[in-house]
């Protein structure tokens, strides 16, 4: 099964509702609890991290027997250097973006570890591209 | 801990699901950042915040977190309240400033996240 959702940058009012489209389909489909929350966070962080920093982008989630993969590919300003921004803490968050409780850092690293297989490609100037999988762990 | 009892400890106001107050809550974490709860909480934890927009409850939505206390005596948005009523995530609000907040709640038998995972893994 696949669904596709689109992010818009700067709409930090819908700034996680793909996302709790997402648990509810995998919640639906009898995913564990601790597989659904995983799958949530992951997605959540991706979400907001388009909210933040690009201009849009698209989440497509993947529902396998026992796994899920969620495909995450923005238009942003792309990272420079991909080992710094994996550093807990590290953040280009500007002080508007930690009024909302983000940009501190957090939020690759959280991913990287509520998933089992996590791959980031970016390039600067054109986008950042994620490939998240998280198996459904009985 | 019961909904209830943490409204009465904190001398907090119900903003969003006064019918809920007998739901239970079996620790508790204080974070601003959202990143941080994402990060640390366990489900069915009480959050403690002074965060009051739409992202405070999205959070607790995605993070399976029963319910909220906004210290300070800080007031969440329109946005942040429907959307909790929706979900069914109670808000509380209390003028107690974080620590006294949660202190408050330590001394009455509330625990933390990580030292319940602590006891999980020392039993183990």
């Amino acid at each position: 099964m696949e669904r596709e959702f689109e992010v818009e940058g700067g709409d930090f009012a819908n700034a996680g509702s793909a996302s709790a489209k997402v648990k509810e389909i995998v919640k639906s489909i009898g995913f564990s609890p601790e597989a659904v929350r995983r799958i949530a966070i992951c997605s959540y962080e991706a979400e907001v991290n388009i909210v933040l920093y690009a201009k849009r982008g698209k989440m497509k989630l993947s529902v396998y027997e026992d796994y899920a993969v969620l495909h995450v590919k923005d238009e942003g300003p792309g990272i420079e250097d991909i080992e710094l921004a994996m550093q807990e803490g590290y953040s280009t968050a500007t002080p508007e973006m930690r009024e909302l409780g983000f940009g501190a850092g957090m939020g690759l690293p959280n991913i990287k570890k509520n998933s089992d297989i996590f791959t980031i490609i970016s390039e600067p100037g054109k986008g950042t591209e994620l490939r998240i999988m998280i198996r459904n762990e009985k | 801990m019961k909904l209830e009892e943490i409204r009465r400890i904190l001398n907090a106001e119900v903003i969003a699901g006064e019918e809920e107050m007998d739901k239970e809550v079996y620790y508790a974490c204080g974070s601003d950042l959202m990143s941080d709860v994402l990060a640390f909480a366990k489900p069915g934890a009480l959050l403690l915040t002074g965060l009051t927009n739409i992202q405070s409850v999205r959070t607790a939505e995605i993070a399976d977190i029963k319910a909220i206390v906004y210290v300070r005596g800080k007031q969440p948005d329109a946005a942040a309240i429907k959307l909790a009523k929706e979900k069914k995530i109670p808000l509380l609000s209390t003028s107690l400033r974080m620590f006294e907040a949660c202190g408050r709640l330590y001394m009455a038998g509330l625990r933390g996240v990580g030292e319940v995972e602590e006891k999980i893994a020392a039993n183990k």
